[in-house]
C-alpha cells in the first residue's frame, strides 16, 4: 500500500489536463496528475506514482543531493579502509 | 454486540500447546537468538507435516501454482491416486511400456484473453505440452488436443487457433494424432478451453528430476523471465499500460536437446510456468531436501517487466514464462551448459543464477542486489490468475 | 531503474553500516521503530538486517493500513459485496484478509463479485461499463491512499456517475504512532518516520514526538539506502542528544506536504469521532468517513452495513505485534497455525504485514554483515 514508483512524464494529455502518460523503465501508463494542480508537471519532470496518480514530484537536486552524502559516505569508507590496510603493512 | 468468532480447529490447539510445552520446559527463557531459532525449527517441522485443505471451496488461489495449488494436489489428488509413477510430481510421468521407456504429460489452458502479443491460446497448448515432455528428457512425438467451447464462440477465432496449434506442431517436430470436441452454453468456458496431452521417448541414459539436486550444482536459467505472465496482464487492457513486451512462448526441445547432447550429466529441468522461477527454486529444494542460494544480479529481466513487475508490486521470479527452463546442473558442468544453450536462439541470455548447497535445507534463499539475504517462498496464490 | 538503482547500492550500504556502527555506544541497546508496513517489507525484502550491529533492534510499527482493518470491517465489506447487482472492487492486498467466515477470495467462490484493481480510478471505468450495477470501492490506506479516492469521487460527482461507491476505512497515522508513544510495553529510541504518508501530509505533525517525547524522526524513503541513510541519521541525533524531525526522502516529500491533495480529503471526507483498530483498540479521530455532501457516494449510508464487532480470535496476537511489542515469531501460532496460506490475523496476510516480510523474506539463520566482513578480509 505504501507502494510508489518513480516515473518519467512522457506527455500530457491533449484532452484532459489532470491526466499525463508517463514511462516507468520502457513501461507506458496513462496516470492522473490532478493531485500536482497547483504545480503540474511537464514532460522530462519525474513524479512518484501511486495506485494511479502522481503523488508528488521527484526533485532532482534533492535526488543528487542525497546521492553526493551516499558517494560522500563511500570516499570517506575507502579511503579509511585504504588507510587501514596500510597500517596493517609493518 | 460483539460476536466470539473463535476459530479453534485442531491445529490451533496445536501449536498453542506445543508453545505452551516450550514454555513449561523453561526453553522460552533462553537467550534471543536461540529463542529465534527454536521458533524457525517449529516451523520446519510444521511445514514438513501431511498437507491439509482447510477450505470447503476451491478458490483463485488452488490454480495459481503456489502453495495452494501444491496443498491440494497433495492433499487431494496425490493422496487418492496415490502410487510410485505419480509421487515425483514431476513435469511429465516417465513410464515403461513394452521395451521402451516414454514420458506422459498433460495440461490444460484457460489463458484469458485468447489472443496476446506473441501468440494466441493454440501456441500455449503445444509449446507447453512440448515443454514439459523435453524436460522430461524426451523426444515429443505426439499430442492430443481436447476443446471446450463456448456456445456463441466465432469460429473465425477457432480457426485462427488451431492455425497456431499447426504451425507450432510443425515447429516442435509434433503431431496432433487424437482429439475431442465438447460445447457447452454461453457464459461457461470464456470462450475456448484447451487439454492437451503428450507422448515422447526417453531415448538417454540417466533419470531427471529435481529430487537429484546436490550440494555445489549450479542453477541454470535459460533466459529473461517474466515475459508471459507480463504480457498476459498487459494484454488484459485492464491496466491501461502499453510496453513492448510479448509472450515467450517457444517450444524448448531443440534448446533441450542442445543441452542434454553438452552435458549428459544434467540432473533436471523445469520449464518455468504458472509460479515463475521462484516456484521452480522452491521444488528443487523441497524435493532435494537441500538449499538454494540465488543471486539477484545474476537473474535475467528485462527492463520492461522490471518496469511493469515494480509498478504492480510484483516480483518477476513468481511471474509465468511460457519459453524458459531452468536447469540444475553438476557445478564443474556449469559453463558448458551455459554454452550450450547460448549456441541457440532460444537461450541466447542463459546465465547460472545460482547453486544448490546443504545448507538451510527446504529453504531457498535470494543475495538481493544490495548485499543482504531474504527468503523466496512459494507464494499462496497468484497476483495474476488465469496465465495460462 | 532511475531513482531506484542508486538507492540499491551495496558499496554505499557498506560505508554506511560501517558509519552506523560506528556510532553505537559500546554496551547501550537501541530500538528503532518503522511505522510504515512498506519499510518493514524493504528492510526484509533486501535483507537490510544483515546491515546492521546486534546493538540495534528494528520494532515493526502498525503503518500497515490492511493490518489493521478489524475482522468486522471485512465482514461489513463482503455484506456489501453480497448485495444484489453490486461489483466490489479492491485492491489486491485485502483479497485474502480473513473475515470471521473467510477473505474476499472465499466470498468470491460463494458467488460476490469482489474485483481486483490497481487504482481507485479502475472502478469508474467498471461503473461506466456497468451501469445497472452498483460499483463498491474498498477504500483502504493512509493518508498516502485517502487522495487517490478523493480525486476519484470528485471525478465521479463531477461526471454524475450514478452508481459509483465508496466503503470508506482511511486511517490516519498520527493516532497510531501517538497509541505507541503512550504504550506503557514500550521504549523506543527513535522513530523510521512514514515516507508516502508524508508527502501528503507533510513533516510537520511529527514534530510532537520530537518535541514532546524527546524521540529523533527521520522521514525516510522506500529503498534500501534510503533506509539506511535514515539510521544513520537518527543514530548521529542520538549519538548528539538531539530530537528533531529530518526529512531523509527529501526529493519526493515537501515539507508542507501536498496542499492539494489535503484539500481533496478535506473536500471529501472528515474524521470518525473514533474507530475500531485491530489490536490498538478504539482510537479516536483517527479514521475517515465520507462527508454528507457526497452521502450519495457513501456506501455506509447506501446500504445497511452490519457493524458487528468481531473480537480477533484467541490466538491471535497481531495487536502486540503490531504495537512492536511483540516479534513476529513470538507471536504463539507464528509460522505453525498462522502462515500465509492459513492466516489467523492480517500481519501474516498483508504484503506489508511484519509477519508476512518475516515470514517471506526473513526466515532463517541470520548472517551479519560483520561475519561476512571478517570472511572477505
Amino acid at each position: 500500500m505504501c507502494l510508489g514508483i518513480p516515473g518519467e512524464v512522457i506527455e500530457l494529455h491533449p484532452d484532459q489536463p489532470d491526466l499525463a502518460k508517463v514511462d516507468v523503465s520502457g513501461v507506458r501508463r496513462l496516470i492522473n496528475i490532478g493531485l500536482l494542480a497547483d504545480d503540474p508537471p511537464v514532460p522530462g519532470e519525474w513524479v512518484l506514482i501511486h495506485v494511479g496518480f502522481a503523488l508528488s514530484k521527484i526533485d532532482e537536486h534533492e535526488a543528487a543531493a542525497a546521492m553526493q552524502f551516499l558517494e560522500g559516505i563511500g570516499q570517506a569508507y575507502d579511503d579509511e579502509i585504504a588507510a587501514l590496510k596500510e597500517s596493517l603493512i609493518e | 454486540m460483539t460476536v466470539d468468532h473463535d476459530h479453534q480447529p485442531g491445529w490451533i490447539g496445536e501449536a498453542l500447546a506445543e508453545h505452551d510445552q516450550l514454555e513449561t520446559e523453561g526453553r522460552t527463557q533462553l537467550p534471543l537468538a536461540d529463542r529465534e531459532q527454536q521458533v524457525l525449527d517449529r516451523i520446519d517441522r510444521a511445514r514438513r507435516r501431511r498437507p491439509r485443505v482447510r477450505e470447503e471451496r476451491v478458490t483463485m488461489s488452488h490454480g495459481s501454482g503456489g502453495k495452494a495449488t501444491h496443498t491440494l494436489i497433495e492433499a487431494i489428488f496425490l493422496d487418492a491416486f496415490r502410487n510410485p509413477l505419480l509421487e515425483p510430481l514431476e513435469d511429465a510421468a516417465q513410464l515403461a511400456v513394452g521395451g521402451a521407456r516414454i514420458a506422459l504429460t498433460t495440461d490444460s489452458y484457460v489463458v484469458s484473453p485468447l489472443f496476446f502479443p506473441g501468440g494466441n491460446i493454440g501456441d500455449l497448448a503445444v509449446n507447453g505440452t512440448v515443454n514439459d515432455l523435453s524436460v522430461a528428457g524426451a523426444r515429443p512425438l505426439y499430442l492430443s488436443a481436447g476443446f471446450i467451447l463456448e456456445e456463441g464462440f466465432p469460429v473465425a477465432d477457432l480457426a485462427r487457433v488451431v492455425e497456431a496449434m499447426r504451425d507450432a506442431a510443425a515447429a516442435a517436430g509434433v503431431q496432433v494424432v487424437t482429439g475431442d470436441t465438447k460445447v457447452v452454453q454461453k457464459g461457461k468456458a470464456d470462450g475456448c478451453y484447451i487439454n492437451t496431452a503428450g507422448v515422447g521417448l526417453i531415448e538417454r541414459d540417466g533419470a531427471l528430476g529435481v529430487a537429484r539436486a546436490r550440494p555445489g550444482d549450479a542453477i541454470i536459467v535459460s533466459g529473461p523471465i517474466g515475459d508471459h505472465g507480463i504480457t498476459i496482464m498487459l494484454a488484459r487492457g485492464e491496466l491501461d499500460i502499453e510496453a513492448d513486451i510479448c509472450s515467450d512462448t517457444a517450444p524448448l526441445n531443440g534448446l533441450v536437446a542442445g543441452l542434454l547432447d553438452a552435458v549428459p550429466g544434467v540432473r533436471a529441468m523445469r520449464d518455468a510456468t504458472r509460479g515463475g522461477v521462484a516456484t521452480i527454486l522452491n521444488e528443487i529444494a523441497k524435493a532435494a531436501d537441500v538449499g538454494v542460494l540465488v543471486s539477484e544480479d545474476a537473474i535475467p529481466v528485462r527492463a520492461e517487466v522490471r518496469g511493469a513487475s515494480e509498478l504492480l508490486g510484483i516480483d518477476p521470479m513468481y511471474v509465468a514464462c511460457e519459453g524458459r527452463l531452468v536447469a540444475v546442473v553438476p557445478g564443474e558442468e556449469a559453463d558448458r551448459a551455459v554454452a550450450a544453450l547460448r549456441a541457440h536462439p532460444l537461450g541466447e541470455q542463459a546465465a547460472v543464477i545460482g547453486r544448490v548447497r546443504a545448507e538451510q535445507p527446504g529453504i531457498v534463499q535470494l543475495k538481493t542486489a544490495f548485499g543482504g539475504t531474504r527468503i523466496v517462498d512459494l507464494l499462496v496464490g497468484d497476483p495474476l490468475p488465469r496465465i495460462c | 531503474m532511475r531513482f531506484v538503482d542508486e538507492f540499491r547500492d551495496a558499496e554505499k550500504a557498506h560505508a554506511l553500516a560501517a558509519k552506523i556502527a560506528a556510532l553505537c555506544e559500546p554496551g547501550r541497546q537501541y530500538k528503532l521503530m518503522e511505522v510504515c508496513g512498506g519499510h518493514t517489507h524493504t528492510i526484509y525484502k533486501h535483507g537490510l538486517e544483515d546491515y546492521l550491529p546486534e546493538s540495534i533492534t528494528l520494532v515493526h510499527g502498525p503503518g500497515c493500513p490492511v493490518c489493521v482493518i478489524p475482522m468486522g470491517r471485512v465482514d461489513d465489506a463482503i455484506h456489501l459485496a453480497s448485495q444484489p447487482d453490486v461489483i466490489m472492487t479492491s485492491f489486491g492486498d485485502m483479497m485474502r484478509v480473513p473475515g470471521s467466515g473467510g477473505s474476499f477470495f472465499d466470498a468470491n467462490a460463494e458467488g460476490t463479485n469482489i474485483r481486483m484493481v490497481y487504482s481507485p480510478l479502475d472502478s469508474l471505468k467498471i461503473a461506466r461499463q456497468n451501469p445497472d450495477k452498483q460499483v463498491v470501492f474498498m477504500a483502504i490506506g493512509f493518508e498516502t491512499t485517502a487522495p487517490s479516492t478523493a480525486m476519484t469521487m470528485l471525478r465521479a460527482a463531477a461526471e454524475g456517475l450514478p452508481n459509483f461507491s465508496v466503503f470508506c476505512n482511511h486511517v490516519t497515522i498520527i493516532p497510531a504512532i501517538k497509541a505507541i508513544l503512550d504504550s506503557p510495553d514500550l521504549r523506543l529510541d527513535g522513530f523510521i518516520g512514514p515516507g508516502h504518508v508524508s508527502t501528503v501530509i507533510g513533516c510537520r505533525p511529527y514534530e510532537f514526538i520530537a518535541r514532546d517525547y524527546g524521540k529523533p524522526v527521520v522521514v525516510a524513503g522506500f529503498e534500501p539506502l534510503d533506509i539506511l541513510q535514515s539510521i544513520y541519521m537518527l543514530m548521529v541525533q542520538l549519538s548528539q542528544g538531539r530530537s528533531e524531525v529530518e526529512n531523509q526522502y527529501a526529493r519526493v516529500v515537501p515539507w508542507d506536504g501536498n496542499l492539494v491533495a489535503l484539500r481533496a480529503i478535506g473536500e471529501t471526507m472528515e474524521l470518525r469521532p473514533y474507530f475500531e483498530w485491530r489490536g490498538l483498540g478504539f482510537i479516536s479521530h483517527s479514521a475517515l468517513q465520507v462527508r454528507e455532501k457526497y452521502a450519495a457516494m457513501d456506501a455506509e449510508r447506501l446500504f445497511q452495513v452490519p457493524g458487528v464487532r468481531v473480537a480477533d480470535p484467541k490466538a491471535c496476537q497481531c495487536g502486540e505485534v503490531l504495537k512492536g511489542v511483540l516479534k513476529p515469531w513470538e507471536c504463539k501460532v507464528f509460522g505453525t497455525a498462522c502462515t500465509p496460506e492459513t492466516p489467523i490475523g492480517t500481519c501474516m496476510v498483508s504484503p506489508e504485514g511484519a509477519c508476512a516480510a518475516y515470514y517471506n523474506f526473513g526466515r532463517m539463520n541470520r548472517n551479519r554483515v560483520a561475519e561476512a566482513e571478517v570472511a572477505r578480509s
